[in-house]
């Protein structure tokens, strides 16, 4: 089992998950910088992804879509922020429209991904906090309408 | 931006951040209870167990309901479901992503 740690802080709005691979540094920083390995590794089981724009440097944009099993598509993005290739990355991860501009009304995460050689592979620490607790808020309060179907995706599209 | 909307979030956060509100929020979810029978499990003053149980439903994850001269208090079991529930999502997702990403590599051995 490769996650070896998980913790939250409500606080802080964040996750942290770590975890533990058989593979150089390099060979999981390859599966970001490579659009066609990060779609075979990203969204939720089910909604298979496809990477669309890909520009991993800061201020660059990663758009991708998700296809529900109906064939409904969920378009998200990535703005990069910072990156220390091979060492680690960031970037906010929001929804988008269908031109994959930013929904400003859905909210954002900001995630920073780190990998550093330990035990003969990587070490990867993934830090996701959400942007602001109205945000948050929003997607609780989408929550609670649940049996709503659209509403589900979208919380699937956050997560993915 | 609402301020109502806001002023909540805070509120669940806040709720959320301490141990002992927790802890009452577990009891109270096993059943509804008097303030002052709940108190009895902590050692703080009554007082700190009224203002842990009232800042648990300005978060509206408790509800406080009089009966007499007793203050009864019962969890929101939707607010917390809906709440922790997305947390759990977000981490099964980020299990999903991490696993998905061993398969690849695994893959490739062969």
């Amino acid at each position: 089992m490769p996650v070896t740690d998980i913790t939250h802080d409500l606080d802080a709005r964040t996750i942290t998950i770590t975890a533990q691979f058989a593979a150089t540094v390099e060979r999981i920083w390859q599966i970001y910088a490579d659009p066609r390995q990060l779609e075979k590794v990203w969204g939720p089981e089910g909604y298979p992804a496809t990477v669309v724009d890909h520009d991993l440097r800061p201020g660059g944009l990663v758009t991708y879509f998700m296809t529900s099993p109906e064939g409904e598509k969920h378009p998200g993005y990535w703005r990069v922020l910072e990156v220390d290739e091979p060492h680690t990355f960031t970037y906010e991860d929001g929804f988008a429209h269908e031109d994959f501009s930013p929904n400003t009304d859905l909210p954002v995460s900001t995630c920073v991904s780190t990998f550093s050689a330990q035990d003969g592979g990587t070490r990867a620490v993934y830090v996701t906090t959400f942007a602001d607790r109205e945000g948050l808020q929003t997607v609780l309060d989408m929550g609670v309408e649940e049996g709503t179907r659209s509403a589900m995706n979208q919380i699937d599209a956050l997560i993915a | 931006m609402r301020t109502s909307d806001e002023d909540r979030a805070d509120a669940w956060f806040h709720a959320l951040s301490d141990r002992t509100r927790r802890d009452i929020l577990r009891r109270t979810l096993a059943e509804e209870q008097s303030v002052s029978a709940l108190a009895r499990n902590y050692p703080i003053s009554l007082t700190a167990v009224q203002k842990h149980v009232a800042a648990l439903e300005r978060a509206g994850l408790v509800h406080r309901r009089r009966s007499g001269r007793e203050t009864l208090a019962r969890a929101d079991v939707d607010g917390l479901r809906s709440a922790s529930r997305l947390l759990e999502q977000i981490e099964r997702r980020g299990r999903e992503h991490i696993t998905r990403i061993d398969e690849l590599l695994e893959a490739e051995e062969d």
